[in-house]
């Protein structure tokens, strides 16, 4: 071994001290992110506590901010909420049956495959053209929930359908095997026992997606929520406003004090999506003691 | 078995859903109104039309009243395809808008609501402005326009670029400003920060001290404490514009009256017809607490007996009104 | 053949037939998806073919003035484009080294009871609606800029781009955090065998092992800037402004569609197929960079299989 260890040692040393630079620096970056988490959490509070009050979410849209509140918009995005539900669910989950139990090996199925990836990477706003287009204008359905409905339905769905798939993935296969053994056909397999043991897992991605539909707001401003609205939707035809179109409407308007109704919008938002969020952890932690393959 | 749980549950929601829907719609109390009373249009006008639907719901909660902010010109364009019963208007019907109506069987009822004193703004930090005259504003805003600082406008102002906010070309406070002070609708100078929502506007020109806009009076009036009026000269001295001047004439070019425009065949509709009676009745308190002048009691009175004559057709439509009293404009 | 010999070979006929019927139902469910992009695809471009009857593509593509409705009337995209450009340039550079150092602290420095915040934290992040972005930068980072740089107007792209890059950073840290994880343990240990430390096997071994995971998480990120809308319509602004200069008020795409379809120019019209043509751009592009992120992953992936 030739000597001169001196040069080994100079150069551990400063390499030594790159490390330690590049760790502080890492985790300093990485607490930022948390710190603005923080940050933008305690502005919104700070700003829009004041606000907050079971009037708040009784009272319909006022020109006058301190007696503004969310009524309308709360009902809309309730609305909005169980209609999208009626009707993805149902599509994504056959969807994913489909291409997973049925069309796996296939083209046909390749190619669903290949557009619902694609379909997830579209911007929010394209599929709000497209509900203008085709919902509003050509089905005619004007201004209405339904409209809204079926334009946030086609933006999750891919959402939901990746969701389900792998909530079906994750049933083994012993259970379809054992079923056909027993003589069950490819249907009876799935909705008696693969259906059933993923429906935890296809409710975690149904509540997630939901979530994600309840925050939107392009794709409903392009179907034409109205600015005024004074009043809950009494059926799928109705004009509506939701939450995020309330919120965007009020942090628009200059008044320092519509901001500040805005930023109590917000809070009940976030809050109902935390909400969302917990009942799918909850179910999911759930399920999954329950079902220990 | 769990998965005929659920899809009981979910047809069961969607009883419950449809179920309400149509329970709301069905059951008619005798005397309540119900039913939908649809508005688009101007955001100038805006500001009175929702204070108006506010009150009208604390009289008739369960009428359902909905007002859009497309501009005066979108709002005609929805109106004239029938789409609305209402049209939000901060400027007269266009012959174009007529002859479209038209064609569609659609009619209206014009009426004016409230005079407007179009206010030309700057922010509170802007310390040099003191008026503007109309040729100066001329100068600023037509097409070929060679103003870029304020020092092209005054030598002994500051030699910044001038940040211009306007209206679109939706609006009927564009089309109703470029008439007067470059004598031709909608012909304008096109680089200068547009927007539909007076909201946006208010926030630019409030944030940069170099900028000028111009909006309906409300939208200064509720943010005093952000913007500075420039008073404006036409000729006989720079005047302010506040509700006496806007009412007696005295700020002009920019005083204007600013109008509904009602659909006769809507109109059968009781709760569309309680709404306008209750806009031409409430106009006078409604209209001054949001910031703009109400009309002559006077005229009021004749708009509603224009109303119930069910009288369409323009007055205002086609000429130059400026500086005439509607008194005269509208027939007995 | 007895009763129940006969009985068996018709139920099985009908369970049959019962099986297909079932297996074309799910398919025409699964076939919605393919409906939607055929739809997506078909209304932006028959729109957009007639939108380019009366404006040349290139005066579109490469026009520098974008004044649709008032006289004299330029349908030049690229005031948009640049505006959309910065946005996206701006919160890249915020987000995708932020993203990448807190994927590699996650998974190479952190430990579990850290993790235990972080990963949640980043989550929650990830969930937040955007409209409360736009509010967040409207409310507390514009005027914060304001301070620091007095020549930023009310409405400009920097806030915008912060925003936005804090929207994505969560993105680009998971994905990079997957990919980190896919980078086998014997490599990194044999780095460190050979006396390397940490920050030499990160930057000699692991990323350049991650690398394709990493490249597809940036234009996965990238391509989510360009189609966020509602932070940048309450942010950036209504001026389409071709400059790039970020204290100054520009407009994107996503903005300027939002903006039409308020005013709601209805059916017909130069100015309402400007939505189509503009559209249809923003979409090709997210296609585009979503196809080649994909393709990227994929092609990467094999290496370790």
């Amino acid at each position: 071994m030739t000597g001169d260890n001196s040069g080994f040692s100079s150069g551990l040393k400063r390499r030594r001290k790159i490390e330690n630079i590049f760790r502080i620096i890492s985790l300093t970056i990485t607490w930022v992110s948390v710190i603005i988490l923080l940050v933008l959490l305690t502005h919104v509070t700070l700003q829009g506590f004041q606000r907050l009050n079971l009037g708040f979410l009784q009272n319909f849209p006022s020109r006058f901010p301190d007696k503004a509140g969310l009524k309308s918009a709360l009902y809309g995005s309730i609305w909005l909420i169980s209609l999208i539900f009626l009707i993805s669910v149902p599509l994504g989950t056959a969807s994913a049956i489909y291409l997973e139990e049925y069309g796996k090996k296939g083209i046909l199925g390749k190619f669903i495959e290949i557009n619902i990836a694609n379909l997830a990477g579209v911007p929010s706003i394209v599929y709000g053209i497209l509900g203008l287009a085709i919902f509003v204008r050509f089905m005619g359905l004007g201004r209405s929930v339904l409209a809204g409905s079926l334009t946030m339905s086609l933006l999750i769905l891919p959402v939901i359908i990746m969701a389900a798939r792998e909530a079906l993935r994750a049933v083994p296969q012993s259970v379809r095997h054992g079923a056909y053994a027993l003589g069950a056909t490819r249907w009876q397999t799935i909705i008696h026992h693969v259906l059933p043991a993923s429906t935890p897992g296809i409710l975690t991605g149904v509540i997630l997606a939901m979530s994600r539909a309840i925050g939107e707001t392009a794709p409903l401003i392009m179907i034409g929520a109205l600015t005024y609205v004074a009043f809950i939707p009494e059926g799928p035809m109705d004009s509506f406003t939701a939450l995020p179109i309330q919120i965007f409407n009020w942090a628009s308007r200059p008044q320092a004090e519509f901001q500040t109704v805005a930023a109590a919008g917000i809070i009940v938002l976030l809050g109902v999506l935390l909400l969302m969020n917990a009942a799918a952890v909850i179910i999911r932690n759930y399920f999954q003691r329950k079902y220990k393959w | 078995m769990k998965y005929k749980a659920i899809i009981a549950f979910t047809c069961a929601m969607g009883l419950l859903i449809v179920g309400c829907g149509k329970s709301g719609s069905k059951d008619h109390v005798p005397g309540v109104l119900t039913g939908g009373v649809s508005i688009d249009g101007s955001s100038t006008v805006f500001p009175i039309t929702e204070a108006v639907a506010e009150e009208f719901g604390k009289v008739h909660p369960r009428v359902r009243v909905t007002v859009g902010i497309s501009g005066t010109g979108g709002g005609f364009k929805r109106y004239a395809a029938g789409e609305t019963d209402i049209c939000d208007a901060s400027r007269p019907i266009k012959q174009k808008e007529i002859d479209k109506a038209s064609e569609n069987n659609v009619a209206f009822i014009e009426l004016p609501v409230a005079f407007d004193g179009l206010s030309v703004v700057v922010s509170r930090k802007n310390d040099w402005v003191d008026y503007l005259t109309v040729d100066e504003l001329h100068r600023i805003w037509m097409p070929e326009s060679t103003i870029n600082t304020w020092k092209d406008i005054r030598p002994e102002w500051p030699a910044k670029t001038i940040n211009l906010f306007g209206p679109g070309t939706d609006s009927g406070t564009f089309d109703y400003f470029t008439e007067a002070i470059n004598g031709k609708s909608q012909y304008c100078r096109s680089d200068f920060s547009k927007s539909e929502d007076d909201n946006v506007l208010v926030q630019g020109v409030a944030g940069d001290k170099y900028a000028l806009g111009f909006f309906g009076f409300a939208y200064y009036i509720e943010n005093t404490n952000k913007l500075k009026v420039v008073p404006i000269d036409n000729g006989e001295g720079a005047v302010t514009p506040t509700e006496t001047t806007i009412n007696n004439g005295t700020y002009q070019p920019l005083s204007r009256p600013i109008f509904i425009y009602v659909n006769p065949a809507s109109v059968q509709q009781p709760q569309v017809d309680a709404f306008v009676r209750f806009y031409l009745e409430k106009a006078p308190e409604l209209v001054s607490e949001v910031g703009y002048v109400p009309l002559p009691q006077l005229v009021y009175q004749l708009c509603l007996k224009r109303y119930s004559s069910g009288i369409t057709g323009s007055v205002f439509s086609n000429r130059n009104t400026v500086g005439l009293k509607i008194e005269d404009l509208l027939p007995e | 053949m007895g009763m129940t010999e006969r009985s068996i070979i018709a139920g099985s006929k009908r369970v049959y037939l019962k099986e297909k019927a079932i297996a074309g139902f799910l398919l025409l469910c699964a076939m919605v998806s393919v409906v939607t992009t055929a739809g997506i695809v078909i209304v932006l471009l028959s729109e957009s073919v007639s939108f380019f009857k009366e404006v040349s593509i290139i005066k579109f593509l490469f026009g520098t003035r974008w004044e649709p409705l008032l006289e004299p009337r330029s349908f030049g995209v690229l005031p948009l484009l640049s505006g959309t450009l910065m946005i996206v340039v701006g919160s890249a550079l915020i987000a995708l080294p932020m993203g990448v150092l807190t994927a590699v602290y996650l998974s190479q420095y952190a430990e579990d009871r850290t993790r235990t915040i972080l990963k949640p934290a980043l989550e929650i992040l990830a969930g937040i609606p955007t409209v409360v972005y736009g509010y967040f930068a409207l409310t507390f980072i514009s005027p914060l800029l304001r301070q620091v740089f007095p020549s930023t107007h009310v409405f400009n792209a920097l806030s915008a781009s912060i925003v936005v890059g804090i929207m994505i950073l969560p993105m680009v840290a998971s994905l990079c955090d997957d990919a980190i994880r896919a980078v086998p343990n014997t490599l990194k240990q044999g780095g460190y065998a050979l006396g390397a430390t940490p920050f030499e096997v990160i930057t000699q071994v692991i990323i350049p092992g991650a690398f394709s995971g990493i490249m597809a998480s940036f234009i996965l990120a990238v391509s989510r800037a360009f189609g966020e809308t509602m932070a940048v319509t309450l942010a950036a602004g209504a001026t389409p402004n071709l400059t790039i200069n970020p204290l100054e008020s520009i407009q994107t795409m996503t903005a300027y569609i939002v903006q039409v379809s308020l005013g709601d120019t209805p059916a017909g019209g130069t100015e309402y197929q400007t939505i189509f043509a503009v559209g249809a751009l923003l979409f090709f592009v997210t296609l585009l960079m979503n196809i080649i992120a994909n393709r990227v992953m994929h092609h990467f992936r094999e290496v370790y299989e």
